[in-house]
């Protein structure tokens, strides 16, 4: 499918979405509450078939924080980017882990190097760092005195 | 014959004394210098130009370390290929301590000389292996080529011959 055809069908689906420009994929802005719901949407049943999660990370900006969801169909090949703003002081966004199996570990990533929580994430543990370590190690305003040398 | 002692016979000093026992330190040192078995180790980047190094162009077995081990039971000298992690750095000291004496250690690159390119701002890395295990010869680069690493290893050599044997 076409950037366009894509970009129509997505504002079908959910006329509140906001498209960023300039891109190299079509990339949508949305609000955590309707995530669950659109995730579902596009990986089966309205022929868009987003059958895979190829990359999930998480951008702090200071400000807020941004999750990236990059999703290909390996059917139609085409390619989607879902970005969602999550308030600095509570950051917390509906787990995907049941609509794409790959995001159990990517979730567990995110929320172990920069404290995104994803709620009912069947397992959120640490994942690099030990079980006892306290902080966010990729959050911009991360302080460690002991391991960390600063320039 | 007098059990007692523990050299049956008897002991006549050489003249000018101990050449002998010179002389076996320097073939023991010879010996050792040129079979070195290295570990098989590499915790990053470096590790593939460890392997250049191993592989045809350059050819360390030129100098007898072509016998990598994969186990340190069998290794005499470790190469420290690569970034140590904290989380890393128990596993380094366990495998340096299972390697049986003597025992040597090279720091290849920036990363396990110094911490390198992660010396300021990184929660996770260690700034220099010399902060777990003891170390013999350092080599700059990041990473360093093949010669350079050829060049420490006979370093490595050259020190090894120019010590006291360990016995």
């Amino acid at each position: 499918m076409q950037k366009d055809e894509l970009k129509i069908k997505l504002s079908e689906l959910l006329p509140s979405a906001a498209f960023e420009e300039g891109a190299e994929w079509p990339t949508i802005l949305i609000d955590p509450r309707v995530w669950t719901d659109l995730a579902r949407h596009i990986r089966s049943g309205i022929g868009l078939d987003f059958d895979y999660l190829f990359c999930l990370t998480a951008v702090d900006w200071k400000t807020h924080f941004t999750v990236v969801y990059h999703l290909t169909s390996t059917v139609h090949r085409h390619t989607l980017v879902v970005k969602i703003r999550l308030d600095r002081e509570r950051p917390e966004v509906p787990t995907v882990s049941d609509i794409w199996r790959t995001a159990e570990f990517h979730e567990r990533e995110a929320y172990d190097l920069m404290g995104i929580v994803f709620t009912e994430h069947p397992d959120l543990r640490r994942l690099f760092m030990t079980d006892e370590w306290i902080g966010w190690p990729l959050r911009k305003d991360y302080e460690d005195p002991v391991n960390m040398i600063k320039l | 014959m007098d059990v007692s002692q523990p050299f049956p016979g008897e002991v006549h000093p050489t003249a000018g004394g101990g050449i002998l026992v010179t002389k076996l330190d320097e073939v023991i040192n010879w010996a050792r210098s040129n079979s070195l078995w290295p570990l098989v180790f590499g915790t990053s980047c470096c590790a593939i130009e460890m392997m250049s190094t191993a592989a045809a162009k350059y050819d360390w077995s030129r100098f007898g370390f072509e016998v990598a081990r994969a186990t340190p039971r069998q290794a005499d000298v470790i190469i420290i290929a690569g970034t140590i992690v904290n989380k890393m750095a128990p596993v380094l000291r366990r495998l340096y301590d299972q390697m049986a004496d003597p025992k040597y250690v090279i720091a290849m690159g920036a990363c396990a000389t110094s911490g390198g390119p992660f010396f300021y701002n990184t929660y996770s890395v260690v700034k220099g292996a010399d902060h777990v295990i003891p170390v013999d010869v350092y080599v700059a680069g990041c990473p360093p080529r093949p010669e350079a690493l050829l060049h420490a290893l006979i370093t490595l050599q050259e020190k090894i011959r120019n010590n006291h044997a360990e016995r």
